[in-house]
């Protein structure tokens, strides 16, 4: 029996600890990843510049670049709100000078733009490389990055016009970045080890200590702040976006002229989908009818709604002229309902 | 009157919730005929003719409907079953003006109509940073590769076939946006529980523990102390992690979720699962994990994702949702049937563990007290809390608070706003409160 014992101990011991991953060897399950692959997916850049590709570009090809495939976003100087917060601006030479961008304490800045923000250019340059422009990611190659990245670094009046940003001297400019020391890491909500064992921030700890008081808790409820009007039907009609039974209801908030309108910009864009608006306008004729000739035509027949909606489904030829009307049996019934009764109801 | 009257079902309205004001005098004066007109008018509403006259009873108890009385489909008519025609109000939807661009949006889960802690895979939040796709699950691969050679042995590439042979963990866990409730930080500025607290979901997860990929791959945890994960969507996206999370194996490789494989949206066919942090780090389409030295500073945690705090300092790398709970029914944007019963229900959470206790106050948080919660009570996991309220028609504020675990108490706005001020965007965990007035409307708004 003593055969059986040491392989029955050697059982016993792994099935006590508790993962079942202490298993070794998975065989037949991955592959090595050959130096090309790892080449063509490692593509990020660490603060310290691990995994920066060789390269440089200028200011000025930064501008080409960026007026062609960065500005219908960003704006030609990076200022733009219209799309996604702005890139540039916000920073004083002073900023610069201290590496703390002062208007976000001050309360001087309307609005923080990246480089408020941003401590590390090695966050910048990842970034573009691997996600822009944002119809076309991954499209750029280094010299190009490094262009842009230096057109942003003229614009915010970190580097001169006559800049050549390089892998070079990328680490001399980190040292101007406006917000270089504008990060902290004491708080408690970071998952890891704590700063002082060698990872981040301080161990867990919370920063509010709130108490479980139950009775008598306060001598006063103090209302800090109500939904402002315009909030409350900002979000449609609320009474659409829950059951119509249960406990409770939405309750209604926008006025029947509202809901009107409401309902009509749905149905607009179900017809949109369904195909419907390809050949017609809601006012003019483009290859069938408009839909306002289809309510001059049918206001005065009490079947218009049975009627139109065979016609609708089937296809059809000759009313309007010689093209034919396709079927739409790709419409389903209700839907099909609610799009002639929106056409009938004179469609907006 | 109201569409809310012609509702089947419903309990009966107390008078002066529907009937106009002038309806309401003439009652007072002792005229009642009118009524009687109301009654009847309700009824006529109703689709089912009426076959019985008043008093005999509920036509719809009286009168068989036609699903009583006809042949139903047949199975597999749904080959992939979808919810009743009837429930076509609970959508994910986005708060206008919240982002310019819908792919790099947010999508809010309507959290005012789910029960239990299990969010339906098609309400599951949405948030996108470079728009989503259905990515052809024969073509994706997942790389695990040091940031230098000497923190991993070799770098290994996998396919699903072969991820999904390993050995398995299916767990429950919440994911939260780490902007959840960000729109509130100043002030009540959206109406529902959809839009304040919307980016939070719960599923069922099921995966490959991360921590056997690095060891299959011969990681070094000495030297091995963060990890980078990567998507592969045009975005990319990457967020740091630290290695003892991985190695304790709370995180994961997820392919499945709720029993299918995950949401296109949400990932599909793998993504990290991150138990606790916010939900950025729970990397979609994940096609790479990189074990690294140093942490990597990416944009969503250098540029976004860095919580602005009243001396102008960002912090950074903040990633724990702290625990957080709110009421969802009844909440803002909804209106109470009548006086009378209702179990007030609500979701709560810790991203540093159990729940340990829910407290409910109708007051505004003068007193307080303790819900039912509703088990089994789960690491890191949404948990449902109920509790009896009796309405007397009287208006007041109900509020929820959670304690985890580790004892850490849900703060008021008042505390967080004392430390974080107004700007932080991320990681608002305040107490929510609901105003419930008179006429059973229910609003946002925030007590100090």
């Amino acid at each position: 029996m003593f055969r059986f014992s040491k392989p029955l101990f050697v059982f016993a011991l792994f099935s006590a600890s508790t993962v079942a991953i202490a298993f070794e060897n998975y065989s037949g399950v991955g592959r090595p990843a050959t130096p090309a692959e790892v080449k063509a997916w490692d593509i990020d850049v660490r603060p310290d510049f691990k995994g920066l590709p060789k390269g440089s570009g200028n200011v000025e090809r930064g501008n080409e670049l960026f007026e062609e495939k960065c500005a219908s976003c960003h704006g030609s100087f990076g200022e733009s709100n219209e799309v996604f917060t702005p890139l540039a601006g916000g920073t004083t030479k002073d900023d610069i000078k201290n590496g703390r961008v002062k208007g976000l304490s001050s309360g001087e800045l309307p609005q923080r733009t990246t480089f408020t923000k941003v401590a590390t250019i090695s966050t910048v340059f990842d970034y573009i490389q691997r996600a822009m422009p944002w119809t076309a990611p991954k499209s750029l190659k280094p010299d190009e990055v490094f262009a842009i990245l230096a057109y942003l670094l003229n614009l915010q009046e970190i580097v001169p016009s006559d800049f050549v940003l390089s892998d070079q001297n990328i680490g001399e400019v980190q040292k101007l970045l406006p917000n270089r020391n504008g990060m902290t890491t004491d708080h408690g909500l970071w998952p890891g080890a704590p700063a002082k064992k060698g990872g981040i921030g301080n161990g867990g700890k919370p920063d509010t200590a709130n108490k479980a008081c139950m009775k008598n808790c306060k001598p006063d409820v103090l209302i800090g702040s109500t939904l402002p009007e315009y909030a409350r039907t900002a979000h449609g009609e609320l009474r659409d976006q829950n059951r119509s039974f249960g406990p409770v209801r939405g309750t209604q908030t926008l006025g029947p002229e509202a809901a009107k309108k409401a309902a009509d910009a749905g149905t607009l864009e179900l017809a949109t989908k369904s195909g419907c608006m390809a050949c017609h306008g809601i006012k003019s004729k483009i290859v069938g009818p408009g839909y306002n000739e289809v309510v001059a035509r049918y206001k005065d027949q009490t079947d218009a709604e049975s009627r139109l909606i065979a016609k609708v489904k089937a296809g059809g030829q000759g009313v309007w002229g010689s093209i034919p009307m396709p079927p739409n049996a790709h419409v389903k019934d209700e839907d099909l309902k609610t799009l002639v009764q929106w056409i009938l109801s004179g469609s907006k | 009157m109201s569409e809310i009257d012609k509702q089947p079902g419903r309990l009966r309205p107390a008078p002066e919730n529907f009937l106009s004001e002038e309806q309401v005098k003439a009652v007072g004066s002792g005229r009642r005929d009118f009524l009687r007109k109301s009654f009847l008018a309700a009824g006529a509403a109703l689709a089912a003719p009426i076959a019985a006259r008043a008093g005999e009873g509920d036509s719809n108890i009286l009168q068989n409907p036609p699903w009583t009385t006809s042949l139903g489909l047949p199975v597999a008519t749904n080959p992939y079953g979808m919810p009743s025609k009837y429930e076509s109000q609970l959508l994910r939807r986005e708060s206008p003006g919240l982002a310019r661009v819908g792919g790099a949006s947010v999508s809010f889960a309507p959290l005012q109509g789910l029960f239990g802690i299990i969010t339906p895979s098609g309400l599951h939040f949405e948030r996108h940073h470079q728009g989503w796709h259905d990515i052809d699950p024969s073509k994706h691969r997942l790389m695990v590769n040091g940031s230098d050679d000497s923190l991993l042995k070799k770098a290994k590439v996998y396919t699903l076939d072969e991820l999904m042979r390993l050995p398995s963990v299916s767990r429950i866990h919440f994911i939260e946006c780490g902007a959840n409730t960000g729109l509130e930080w100043g002030n009540v500025a959206v109406p529902t529980v959809q839009y304040t607290h919307g980016m939070l979901s719960c599923s069922e997860f099921t995966g490959v523990p991360l921590k056997l990929l690095l060891e299959d791959c011969g990681v070094d945890y000495k030297k091995a102390r963060y990890v980078l994960a990567e998507g592969a969507d045009g975005s990319s996206m990457t967020r740091t992690i630290p290695m003892e999370m991985v190695e304790s194996g709370e995180v994961f490789v997820a392919y499945g979720q709720n029993g299918e494989m995950l949401r296109p949206e949400n990932g599909y066919p793998l993504r990290l699962v991150v138990p606790g942090v916010q939900g950025v780090s729970w990397v979609k389409w994940l096609r790479r994990i990189e074990v690294g030295d140093k942490p990597y500073a990416t944009k969503d945690e250098a540029v976004h994702y860095i919580d602005l705090l009243p001396n102008g300092l960002h912090r950074q790398y903040s990633s724990i949702q702290e625990a957080k709970s709110v009421i969802t029914t009844p909440s803002g944007g909804q209106t109470l049937l009548d006086k009378g019963f209702y179990n007030v229900s609500g979701l709560a959470w810790s991203g540093r563990g159990k729940i340990k206790q829910v407290d409910v106050s109708f007051d505004g948080g003068v007193n307080w007290q303790t819900a039912r919660l509703e088990g089994p009570i789960q690491n890191k996991a949404l948990t449902r809390f109920n509790t009896n309220w009796v309405w007397d028609g009287s208006p007041a504020i109900l509020q929820s608070r959670a304690i985890d675990e580790t004892g850490f108490v849900q703060p008021s706005y008042g505390q967080l706003r004392a430390v974080r001020g107004t700007k932080s965007i991320y990681h608002n965990n305040a107490i929510q409160s609901w105003k419930v007035v008179e006429s059973g409307e229910v609003s946002n708004v925030q007590v100090l």
